[in-house]
């Protein structure tokens, strides 16, 4: 069985979707990516699907899960370099993938996941200060 | 007996051949004279030549099935390539009919000419059977290209309609005009997803101003559009919404709560820069 990659990139972690993806590949990313997000304390995670033609309601499901799970980890997801043809399909399926962010390209989802490291940052600085 | 009767129809198209050209073209250049411009000079001459060819062709092979027999097949290509052509060309189907019907009084006089009593009459009755059925054929088929011509108008007016533009580096406008109904929301949502991959924009305003009536349908296509563009990474605001509008949006009870919606188009271009953190500002202190 094919395993996708999960690159580290600083506090990120890269998801590059390449092949296709069946139903036991995506359950394997999940087991992976999770796992990795822990061990890693990873604050975001970028999932390129630019190469990915075709998804069914499985697929398209299984990426919310990821990005909710990923959430409980406290890490963002954003979802980056959806084919048109896809969004319609998932849009068509029902699934507006509400919870996932998504971006254009890796360059603007890795200035995305930034600018929601900093504003938890700020949050999370603010709550400090009125302690 | 069928056979015999077409016999004599074809002995008659052969020895008259000249005389009934000529009756017929007289008869069709007076019920076209309005439409000379239309076709070319000979042009119409060809095709009588050409039909009368045909059908002596297909009488002298004795089958009488006119709309399915391989004798008969030359016959109705003619009349198909004609009818066809004169369909593009704008005649009306009376027009197109009189091609088949004029032929009528030429012939009767030449088969008058030919035989007498019950023999003329039979004679005319299968002829007039056989005439009637290539004009019924070539009101079809002139009725089928009609329909082409048409088909094909409403392809280009759903492309036509449905225009892409950059207003700004990273800025799409899609000015929606007319009714938004499934077939023009497919190719609304493709050609708008594909301008936000092909220029990269953040942003794209769809606006309304230029469609009818919203009811729950239109809404729920334009949510589509929106969520659609949102999973690539594009952010959609919906402008132009005229108060009739929104007051029936709010009538209905559509959701349409998660998308940013405004006015005009000015307004909604004016976020768009601010989003992407630009300013308009005057350059010089107005004269005043």
């Amino acid at each position: 069985m094919e395993r996708i990659p999960i690159l580290k990139m600083g506090r990120y972690l890269l998801v590059s979707i390449q092949v296709d993806m069946d139903d036991r590949t995506a359950l394997a990313l999940q087991d992976d990516l999770t796992a990795q997000i822990v061990k890693h304390r990873a604050k975001g995670v970028l999932v390129d699907i630019s190469s990915l033609d075709v998804v069914d309601s499985f697929i398209g499901r299984m990426l919310a899960n990821t990005a909710a799970m990923a959430r409980v980890l406290d890490a963002e997801t954003v979802v980056v370099g959806m084919q048109p043809s896809v969004a319609i399909t998932l849009v068509e399926l029902g699934l507006s993938l509400k919870g996932v962010r998504s971006a254009l390209n890796i360059e603007r989802g890795m200035e995305l996941l930034q600018s929601v490291a900093r504003d938890t940052e700020a949050e999370t600085a603010d709550a400090a200060d009125e302690e | 007996m069928a056979e015999s009767r077409n016999d004599a129809l074809l002995q008659v198209l052969r020895d008259n051949e000249q005389e009934i050209l000529r009756g017929w073209l007289q008869l069709q250049e007076r019920d076209l004279s309005l439409r000379n411009n239309l076709l070319r000079s000979g042009e119409l001459e060809q095709q009588s030549r050409d039909f009368l060819a045909a059908l002596r062709g297909a009488l002298s092979a004795g089958d009488t099935d006119i709309l399915t027999s391989e004798a008969w097949a030359p016959v109705r290509e003619l009349m198909t390539s004609i009818a066809r052509s004169r369909a593009r060309q704008g005649f009306t189907p009376t027009e197109t009919a009189t091609f088949v019907f004029s032929l009528k009084q030429p012939l009767f006089t030449a088969l008058r000419a030919h035989a007498s009593g019950d023999d003329l009459a039979e004679q005319i009755w299968s002829s007039t059977l056989l005439l009637d059925s290539l004009g019924l054929l070539v009101t079809e088929t002139y009725q089928k290209g009609r329909e082409e011509v048409i088909a094909r108008q409403q392809q280009e007016l759903l492309e036509l309609s449905t225009p892409v533009v950059q207003l700004w580096a990273g800025v799409l406008a899609l000015p929606l005009i007319g009714t938004l109904d499934s077939a023009r929301t497919q190719v609304v949502m493709e050609s708008l997803l594909q301008a936000i991959v092909d220029t990269g924009s953040a942003i794209a305003i769809i606006d309304i101003t230029g469609v009818p009536v919203v009811d729950t349908l239109v809404a729920q296509h334009l949510l589509k559009t929106v969520a659609a563009a949102r999973l690539m990474g594009a952010d959609c605001i919906i402008s132009g919404i005229r108060p009739q509008i929104a007051q029936t949006i709010v009538h209905l009870g559509v959701e349409i709560n998660d998308v940013i919606t405004k006015a005009t188009l000015a307004d909604a271009f004016s976020i768009a820069l601010q989003r992407l953190g630009l300013a308009v500002v005057r350059r010089t202190a107005k004269a005043v």
